[in-house]
């Protein structure tokens, strides 16, 4: 989805506020993040639906509210919606449904945090795009979960690495099926993102790590847009 | 269009949020959903125990060591694995080299992501809007907000963070540090600088 959290390139924010240099403002921001990975850890949901559910907050309400809110509204997103908690439970704080103890036990945290949540998964596929090829961003906009920035849609951009397959961010948060997928590291001048004019240009460039169907290579894209020149005159 | 100071914070009342909070943590507690221990544990974790000080050390290494520096930027895994660091929002590591031609510099326009293994959890402004929205834009007006002067030529690499792979910078050593050991180098290197937002210098 390209929400309010598409931020790349966005102008009026102003400022950066360094005012607050460490994580933590608030006590209660200490305890979402503790309630957030602790409920992570009950394996009901993954990283990606954790961040679709974040991003699904209402544009004006995620702009206008601390990071962490978009944790908490993630959470309480989450947990209703796997059937965790009743929006009845969450309203009234009070037990009032079946539930499975599942708590994780603190002498487990480490070894779970050790670990993570690698993301490589074995190729199914040979990679299309080799290093050095131009590839243009393919104009999607699905209304869930992508990790393609709206600001490189449409933009050029060379391969200067080959992640191996990872896990596909868009089909894990839609189904939470693990689909692998080749990841690119891709470079796009500043120019061609931000036009010819850009602050930086001829002296800056832009790397993003791209799963492989959001590319097509140029020379595909410009076929395409040879026939769709063309198109008219054939008729 | 002018700089504008004015800072966009239209937070609600703390009160009603800790309110909130408070109840989401009972209810899963009583549910036995999560255990209190459990939130502290992972709290005092990234508070305490996991921070900058781990990513200082790889920098100082590679500075001192230029077969650790070749292996961390070949494989930076592996390489932060030696010194018993990894795991979670640290799966997939890769280490850019600043020179005095490149400059790098991380960001994560789409939400937060970090390496926390190395670097702990982001500073608040790493989080919020105006980074998000303009370290991938205006580079060079962030770098001289942070206070750092890039000559016009030095090429500016920004990297987004939109899949699992985490980057660390590893900055420039100052000059004049021929004397110091590896652990008196690691004082030296700050948080901002292995986000590629600041360089070191020879004194704290």
């Amino acid at each position: 989805m390209n929400g309010a959290h598409d931020l790349g390139g966005k102008h009026g924010f102003g400022d950066i506020d360094r005012s607050q240099t460490e994580n933590f403002a608030h006590e209660w921001e200490e305890k979402v993040f503790g309630l957030t990975l602790a409920c992570g850890m009950l394996g009901k949901w993954n990283l990606d639906q954790s961040r679709f559910a974040r991003e699904s907050t209402d544009p004006a309400e995620y702009l206008a509210s601390g990071y962490y809110e978009h944790w908490l509204h993630g959470l309480e997103l989450l947990l209703v919606e796997q059937g965790v908690v009743t929006s009845d439970e969450l309203r009234s704080g009070s037990v009032n449904s079946a539930h499975q103890p599942s708590a994780v036990a603190p002498e487990k945290v480490a070894a779970i945090l050790a670990t993570g949540a690698p993301t490589q998964l074995p190729d199914t596929t040979q990679p299309r795009f080799k290093i050095n090829d131009q590839v243009v961003v393919i104009n999607r906009n699905p209304r869930t979960h992508t990790r393609a920035p709206a600001y490189v849609m449409g933009r050029v951009g060379t391969v200067i690495s080959h992640h191996g397959s990872h896990i596909y961010a868009d089909e894990h948060a839609a189904t939470a099926v693990k689909q692998a997928r080749h990841l690119y590291g891709v470079r796009f001048e500043a120019t061609e993102l931000w036009g010819k004019d850009c602050e930086t240009k001829g002296t800056s460039a832009v790397f993003l790590d791209l799963f492989e169907p959001y590319l097509i290579s140029l020379a595909d894209h410009v076929m395409r847009l040879n026939i769709h020149i063309a198109g008219p005159a054939d008729e | 269009m002018g700089t504008e100071t004015e800072h966009h914070h239209h937070h609600k009342p703390v009160s009603e949020i800790e309110e909130r909070v408070k109840k989401l943590e009972a209810l899963l507690v009583e549910k036995k959903l999560v255990d209190p221990r459990t939130l502290d544990q992972l709290v005092d974790t990234y508070e305490h125990r996991v921070g900058p000080k781990n990513g200082a050390s790889v920098v100082a290494k590679a500075w001192v060591d230029e077969n650790y520096r070749d292996r961390l930027l070949a494989d930076a895994n592996a390489a932060i694995a030696e010194l018993g660091y990894g795991g979670r929002q640290g799966e997939h590591m890769v280490c850019v080299e600043n020179t005095p031609t490149v400059h790098n510099m991380v960001v994560c326009t789409l939400c937060s992501c970090y390496p926390w293994p190395v670097l702990g959890l982001p500073p608040a402004w790493y989080k919020a809007s105006s980074y998000r929205a303009r370290a991938v834009s205006e580079p060079r007006s962030v770098l001289e907000e942070f206070g750092v002067n890039l000559d016009q030529q030095v090429e500016i690499r920004v990297w987004d963070s939109t899949a699992e792979i985490r980057y660390l910078v590893l900055p420039m050593r100052p000059d004049n540090t021929e004397h110091l050991d590896e652990s008196a180098l690691a004082e030296l290197v700050s948080r901002d600088s292995m986000i590629g937002v600041a360089t070191v210098a020879a004194t704290v």
